[in-house]
């Protein structure tokens, strides 16, 4: 039993970024002032009616908002639950990332930046940037793992297509995370210029809180459209699949207040709150996959999304005080998973929202009856030729 | 100019004096755990330098460009944990103070105190910590100060006037100016940065200023000790050591020893 009572509130970090034991800023000096002047800019743009307007309305005229809602009838009566999706991929661009991403190149337009900088996984991050500095006219650099440049190659094109330089990282195991070292190394170098565009709730602050209030949309509207559906009655179960954590941090920021079961579904082989021990790398202080001398060890993952060895620090923060857990599925799971939706639904799930749909998959004998909202967090067309190759003429 | 008020460890103490004698600092970087680097350590010793900076690889050095990324991942791949570097740093016998580069991660997951007493073991007498800024560095810091490690402060170009008071303050050992806006590695001119940040740091402290981070070459180190009190070398250093060995290093430190003992750079 819980000693402490559970916290029923979102919380603001103080000047020190912290959520409870976890986050902070630990970048080169050279970055300190950056971060300082960009916790100034977001609050003051956040605090700015005129902003949050010329936000809201790129949100509903460019990225399509609000996501609607679909129930899973055909789903939920073959596991006995009920299930119902929160459509962040039916977003411009395919996915929740788009929300962030618009609400950071307007402000990196505000702070007078002519260049934005980004890291990527699976490339879903990488395309909303390149998208955002299309429409706003900033120049975009997208770096990605050179392993994820080979799996992705679609997206890759996309963001050519869009302008944005996509560069390979081959450093380290060459994915997510040697990305975010590259962006950073560019970023300590162009500081002055230029923005870096951070994909999810992770980084310096205020990077993992000014992200959450950007995808913060996803859980004000999900929950006011599943009371809608539901009579008033707020969700059993929330989940969301999580890699640095932003689309689950963004439905899970709605419902802290609810008696709802907060879960973030991570991959077995990224699990870093399952698995992992406190450790401080890109920027923040959170659990991580190390070793003894803590040295950062690779993530495995067939979703390049979710392959991260870190999570965002209001994640571990969440999982330390009990808020909310942090299950993981393994690789075949997921590829189960994706198919399941696809044929029940007719919704092709990206790979990393497959983690999610896999543990529902194995959690409803546990949970009969009980109602359960998913954010389907980015559509799969992206990973259909990575599958094509896994599943071949296994199809049937 | 503002007088520091701590009292200076080995390491301080050491650089001051050469200062006093009119010399100028020189102090090369090299990579815990290449092959030759304990070879390349004594060398540099023999050879010129005032003090050694070891830096422990860590897998997501992201102050490091490309040299000392790829001598990291080496040393890594060749089993170099903190703990063998440390071991073996006992065993060099060289009479110049040894100072750790280490990122953050490798002080957090040992514990501030056990890391902090392991050094002092080891006969280090100074840590730099390039992702551990002035507000995140309390515990480290006193931590440090406990075991008599010397914990240096980077001051970097971007921050402004009211900031630097507060980071020398916390300096101890050497103030280490952050030479251009970017990461470690050479670069074919020194940039404008270099010198400026030394100017800057003079002016507001009479603790050792050495310029690190884009030094390339003994021309550069030259140009930077026309005002800094001294330089610190990584990229070039470590290029060799990766190329052509320990004799490489030592050849080096001679060369740039020469250039900046010359009366250009010490009669400024």
């Amino acid at each position: 039993m819980n000693a402490k009572p559970v916290p029923t509130e979102l919380l603001t970090p103080g000047a020190d970024g912290r959520f409870g034991d976890f986050g902070g800023r630990f970048v080169p000096e050279t970055l300190v002032p950056a971060c300082e002047e960009l916790e100034r800019a977001f609050n003051d743009a956040w605090n700015d009616s005129l902003f949050r307007s010329e936000l809201d309305d790129l949100l509903a005229e460019y990225a399509g908002r609000p996501s609607i809602l679909t129930e899973c009838h055909n789903l939920g009566a073959q596991l006995g639950i009920r299930l119902i999706l929160k459509r962040e991929d039916l977003n411009h661009t395919g996915s929740h990332k788009i929300n962030s991403v618009l609400g950071q190149a307007l402000l990196a337009k505000r702070m007078g930046k002519k260049r934005i900088i980004a890291e990527t996984g699976a490339g879903q991050h990488g395309v909303a940037s390149a998208t955002a500095a299309a429409l706003l006219g900033l120049e975009c650099k997208v770096y990605m793992g050179a392993v994820d440049v080979e799996r992705q190659s679609l997206n890759v094109f996309r963001m050519k297509l869009l302008g944005a330089t996509v560069e390979a990282a081959n450093s380290g195991s060459r994915t997510l995370k040697d990305a975010v070292n590259e962006a950073m190394r560019d970023w300590v170098a162009s500081v002055e210029t230029s923005y870096y565009c951070i994909g999810s709730v992770m980084g310096p602050h205020p990077y993992p809180f000014m992200v959450r209030q950007f995808q913060s949309v996803i859980g004000k509207e999900a929950r006011k459209q599943f009371q809608a559906l539901c009579d008033g009655a707020d969700p059993n179960v929330v989940v969301a699949c999580v890699g640095g954590g932003s689309n689950a941090m963004g439905i899970f920021s709605g419902f802290i207040d609810a008696k709802t079961r907060l879960v973030g579904v991570e991959p077995a082989g990224g699990a870093a709150v399952g698995r992992g021990t406190p450790g401080v790398v890109h920027g923040m202080k959170s659990y991580l996959m190390q070793d003894e001398y803590g040295q950062v060890q690779e993530a495995h993952s067939i979703s390049a999304g979710l392959d991260y060895p870190g999570v965002g620090p209001e994640h571990s923060y969440l999982a330390s005080v009990g808020r909310a857990e942090y299950p993981s599925v393994n690789d075949q799971e997921v590829i189960e998973g994706f198919k399941l939706l696809a044929r029940t639904e007719g919704i092709i799930p990206a790979l990393e929202c497959a983690h999610a749909v896999a543990w529902i998959a194995k959690e409803a004998p546990k949970i009969q009856g009980q109602t359960v909202l998913m954010n389907l967090s980015g559509r799969g067309d992206k990973d259909v030729a990575q599958m094509m190759t896994i599943l071949g003429d296994k199809l049937d | 100019m503002k007088i520091a008020t701590h009292s200076p460890g080995v390491l301080e103490a050491r650089l001051r004096n050469i200062r006093t004698e009119g010399r100028k600092i020189l102090v090369p970087y090299i990579t815990g755990g290449l092959t030759g680097w304990v070879d390349a350590v004594r060398g540099a010793a023999a050879n010129g330098a005032d003090a050694i900076e070891i830096g422990i690889p860590f897998s997501d050095p992201v102050m490091d460009g490309p040299i000392i990324q790829m001598a990291s991942e080496k040393a890594l791949r060749d089993g170099a944990t903190p703990n063998s570097i440390l071991h073996e740093l006992r065993t060099i016998d060289v009479a110049v103070p040894l100072i750790v580069m280490c990122y953050y991660n490798t002080v957090f997951r040992a514990g501030h105190d056990r890391f902090a007493s392991t050094l002092r073991d080891s006969g280090v007498v100074g840590a730099i910590v390039p992702d551990l800024p002035l507000e995140e560095s309390t515990q480290w810091a006193s931590a440090a100060d406990k075991s008599q490690i010397e914990t240096v402060m980077l001051a970097a170009p971007t921050a402004p006037d009211e900031r630097l008071p507060r980071v020398i303050d916390r300096a101890r050992g050497f103030v280490y100016a952050v030479g251009l806006l970017g990461v470690t590695g050479e670069r074919a001119e020194l940039a404008t940065t270099a010198v400026a940040m030394a100017t800057r740091l003079k002016k507001i402290t009479d603790m050792p200023v050495l310029v690190g981070v884009g030094i390339s070459n003994a021309e550069q180190a030259m140009q930077a000790c026309t005002v800094a009190d001294g330089v610190i070398q990584g990229a070039s250093v470590v290029r060799r050591l990766l190329e052509d060995g320990p004799d490489a290093v030592a050849t080096y430190v001679a060369q740039v020893r020469a250039a900046i003992d010359s009366p250009i750079a010490s009669n400024r």
